[in-house]
C-alpha cells in the first residue's frame, strides 16, 4: 500500500523532476564544464584565471545594481507604505497600474525609452519650443540607471506592499499608544517589520540589474560596459564560450555572496510575508 | 472612590459608521484610582468607547476630558492613557525586554533608569529572569503579562484594557483577574475594563457600566447593579432573573401574578404598569399552601451549590435556586421577602426576555434578541 502511494507520488513528481534536470541542473553543469574547459574540451584553469582582467567591470556592475536598487528601495517604500494604507478598491487598482507595465515585453519598455530621451525625442522635442538643448539624456550612466529602475520598480514595490499590507495595524496602535509619533512608528515598528520584503525587493532587482546587458546597450549606447555586456559578446561576437561561462559562474557566486550578507541582517526575522529569500 | 477627583469625563459622545449609531450620546464619569468596567454584548460600543479615550477614533459630536481639559485634538501618543490590547500586540521583533522598554525609549530615558524600571515590572507581574525571551516563545498567559508590564511601564495615568483575557483559558483567566485587581490596587492607577463576561465584572469592578447598543443603560457598583438594575436588559444581562409584568399600585404595594405583595419600592404614579425582578436565589420554598404563591415543579437540575428548580406558576415558568429538594411534579409553595422584590419602571426592553419554559443556557443566549450577528 505505502510502495504504491509513494510510486504515485513519484509519477506525480516526474515532470516537476525532469523539467528541473533540464532547465536548471543540466544547464549549471555545463556552465560549470565550460568554465573549467578549453575550446578543445581539456582541463584548464585559464577561464578562471583570465576573470582578472575583468575585476573592474563587475565592481562597476556591482555598484549599477547597488544605486538601481537603492533608488528603487527609496521610491518603493513611501508608495507601498501608502498604498497599503489607502482604501481597499484604490490598493486592488493602483496595485493593478504596478504590474502593467511587466505585461508588456521589456524589450519594448526599454526601447521606448529611446524615443522620450532621444536628441529628437519627446522630452528634447518639447525643450527645443524654449529654444533649450538637444541635453545629452541617453547613452550615459543615467539613463541606464534610469533603465534599471524603470524596470524593475515592481518587483520592489510588490514584496514591500505585501508585507506592509499584512503587518497587523494594531502594533501600530500599541507603539502609538507607548508615545510613538507617526515618524517613530515607522523608524522603530514598520521598518523592521518590513525587512523581510526589503529584502526581497532588494534581491529582486538587485540579481537582474547586476546581470543586464540588453539595457546598458539600448539606454547606455555602448558608453557602458558592464559584466553582461561582457558575457554576451563572449557569447555572440567572440564565440568563446568558455570565457563567457566562467565570467557567469563567477558572476553567480558573487551575487550569491551579496544574498548572503543580505541575509545576514535579516535572519532573525524567518521572512514572514517576504516574497523571496 | 467616589470622592476622588474626576479623570475621565465623556460629554455627550456620539460615533456613526456608515449611517449605523455606534455611540449614541454617552455620558460617563470615571473618577481617579476607579476600576471601571464597561459590560455588555458584542456591538454594544464598549471597545468604541474605550478606543475614543486612548485617541484611537475621534468622536463625531461631544468632547473627551481629561483632568478638566479638552484632548479632543489630543493624539494617541501624547495622552497620558494606555491600552492593553485584546491580542496583546507585543512587538515581534523585539525580546521580552524591548517590549517593556520600548514606551521608556521613547521619553528618552537614561539606560540606567531603563534597565530599573524594566526590572521592575517584570517582578511586578512575575517574570523575573524573562527578558531576553523571545515573544514567540511565550505562552498565551506570559505574552498577557509582558503586555501589562509594556503598559504599565510608563506609568500612565489610566489603563485601557480591552477583553485583556479573553484568550485564556478559564483557570488562568481566574488567576489573572485577581492578580490584575491586586495590581491595580497596589498602584492606585484608574483601570477601564472591557469585557462581555458579568462574572468578571461584578467580581472586578468599583463601577459596573452595563452598554447595550451604544447606549449606556446603568452605571453603578457592582450590587447596584445585580440588586437594583435599571431595566429588564440589565437584570437579564446580567446573572439569572425571573422579570414579570406587574402593577404599581400605590408606594409598597405592587401586584404580580395575580396577588398584590408588600413591597419596598416607592415613587410610582397610581396603578403604574411595572417590570418586577426577583433573583432565582431570593426566593423560599415552602411546602404547597406555606407560601405567597403555589406552582408546579417542571424541571430539577442538581447544580452542586443547589437545585435549579422551574416552577410553573400561572403560566409564567419562575426559575428558583434553592437546597431544597423537589420532585417534578410536585406543587410546591414559594415566598418572597419584601426586600427582594426588584421594582422597575417599563422600559424598552420589558417583555423581551420572558420566562424560563424553555430554558437551556445554550438557548438563552441564541435567543438573546440584543446580541447582534457581527463581532465588535
Amino acid at each position: 500500500m505505502m510502495k504504491k502511494s509513494s510510486f504515485a507520488s513519484k509519477l506525480i513528481n516526474s515532470p516537476y523532476i525532469l523539467w528541473s534536470v533540464l532547465f536548471i541542473i543540466a544547464p549549471l553543469i555545463m556552465v560549470l564544464y565550460y568554465a573549467l574547459t578549453d575550446a578543445s574540451g581539456a582541463f584548464t584553469l585559464d577561464n578562471v584565471k583570465g576573470i582578472a582582467d575583468y575585476s573592474s567591470t563587475f565592481i562597476l556592475s556591482i555598484g549599477y545594481g547597488a544605486v538601481a536598487t537603492v533608488i528603487s528601495l527609496i521610491i518603493a517604500y513611501p508608495f507601498a507604505y501608502f498604498l497599503a494604507h489607502t482604501g481597499a478598491s484604490f490598493q486592488r487598482m493602483s496595485v493593478m497600474l504596478v504590474m502593467l507595465p511587466m505585461w508588456m515585453s521589456f524589450l519594448i519598455r526599454t526601447y521606448s525609452w529611446i524615443t522620450i530621451l532621444g536628441d529628437s525625442g519627446v522630452i528634447n522635442s518639447f525643450l527645443r519650443i524654449f529654444g533649450i538643448g538637444p541635453l545629452p539624456l541617453l547613452n550615459n550612466g543615467a539613463a541606464v540607471i534610469l533603465g534599471m529602475v524603470y524596470n524593475f520598480l515592481p518587483y520592489m514595490i510588490l514584496p514591500l506592499y505585501t508585507v506592509m499590507s499584512r503587518m497587523d495595524r494594531s502594533l501600530i496602535e500599541a507603539a502609538e499608544d507607548l508615545g510613538a509619533s507617526r515618524l517613530s512608528v515607522i523608524r522603530r515598528v514598520v521598518l523592521p517589520l518590513s525587512v523581510p520584503g526589503i529584502a526581497s525587493g532588494f534581491t529582486m532587482v538587485f540579481v537582474p540589474s547586476v546581470s543586464t546587458f540588453y539595457i546598458t546597450q539600448k539606454l547606455g549606447g555602448g558608453q557602458i560596459n558592464l559584466i553582461g555586456d561582457v558575457i554576451e559578446g563572449q557569447f555572440q561576437v567572440a564565440n568563446n564560450y568558455n570565457l563567457g561561462a566562467s565570467l557567469s559562474l563567477v558572476l553567480m557566486v558573487m551575487i550569491l555572496i551579496c544574498l548572503g550578507i543580505l541575509r545576514l541582517f535579516t535572519d532573525s526575522d524567518e521572512g514572514n510575508g517576504g516574497v523571496l529569500i | 472612590m467616589k470622592n476622588n477627583p474626576v479623570i475621565i469625563d465623556l460629554q455627550n459622545i456620539c460615533v456613526s459608521f456608515d449611517e449605523t449609531k455606534i455611540l449614541n450620546n454617552v455620558n460617563l464619569q470615571i473618577h481617579d484610582g476607579e476600576f471601571v468596567t464597561l459590560l455588555g454584548p458584542s456591538g454594544c460600543g464598549k471597545t468604541t468607547t474605550l478606543r475614543i479615550i486612548a485617541g484611537f477614533l475621534k468622536p463625531d459630536s461631544g468632547d473627551v476630558i481629561f483632568e478638566g481639559k479638552n484632548i479632543n485634538g489630543v493624539p494617541a501618543y501624547k495622552r497620558q492613557v494606555n491600552t492593553i490590547f485584546q491580542r496583546y500586540a507585543l512587538f515581534p521583533h523585539l525580546n521580552v525586554y524591548e517590549n517593556i522598554a520600548f514606551g521608556l525609549r521613547l521619553k528618552k530615558m537614561k539606560e540606567k533608569d531603563i534597565q530599573a524600571k524594566v526590572r521592575q515590572m517584570l517582578s511586578l507581574v512575575n517574570l523575573n529572569g524573562f527578558g531576553s525571551r523571545h515573544i514567540d516563545s511565550l505562552s498565551g498567559g506570559q505574552q498577557q503579562r509582558v503586555a501589562i508590564a509594556r503598559a504599565l511601564a510608563v506609568d500612565p495615568r489610566v489603563v485601557l484594557l480591552d477583553e485583556p483575557l479573553g484568550a485564556l483559558d478559564l483557570k488562568l483567566r481566574k488567576d489573572m483577574q485577581v492578580e490584575l485587581k491586586n495590581i491595580q490596587q497596589k498602584l492606585g492607577i484608574t483601570f477601564i475594563y472591557v469585557t462581555h463576561d458579568q462574572e468578571e465584572a461584578l467580581s472586578m469592578s468599583d463601577t459596573i457600566v452595563v452598554m447595550n447598543n451604544g447606549e449606556i443603560q446603568h452605571i453603578g457598583t457592582p450590587t447596584d447593579v445585580y440588586n437594583e438594575p435599571k431595566n429588564a436588559f440589565v437584570a437579564d444581562f446580567i446573572g439569572e432573573s425571573n422579570i414579570l409584568d406587574g402593577v404599581m399600585h400605590e408606594d409598597f404595594s405592587v401586584e404580580f401574578s395575580g396577588m398584590r405583595f408588600q413591597c419596598v419600592d416607592k415613587g410610582f404614579k397610581k396603578d403604574e404598569p411595572v417590570d418586577v425582578v426577583i433573583r432565582p436565589e431570593d426566593i423560599d420554598v415552602y411546602p404547597a399552601g406555606k407560601g405567597m404563591l403555589d406552582g408546579k415543579v417542571t424541571s430539577v437540575t442538581f447544580k452542586g451549590v443547589h437545585y435549579e428548580i422551574i416552577v410553573d406558576i400561572d403560566n409564567f415558568k419562575w426559575m428558583i435556586q434553592t437546597t431544597q429538594k423537589a420532585e417534578v411534579g410536585d406543587v410546591i409553595g414559594i415566598s418572597i421577602k419584601p426586600d427582594e422584590m426588584h421594582i422597575m419602571k417599563k422600559s424598552e426592553y420589558s417583555g423581551l426576555y420572558g420566562d424560563y419554559s424553555s430554558f437551556s443556557e445554550e438557548f438563552d443566549e441564541l435567543s438573546d434578541p440584543t446580541v447582534p450577528e457581527e463581532d465588535e
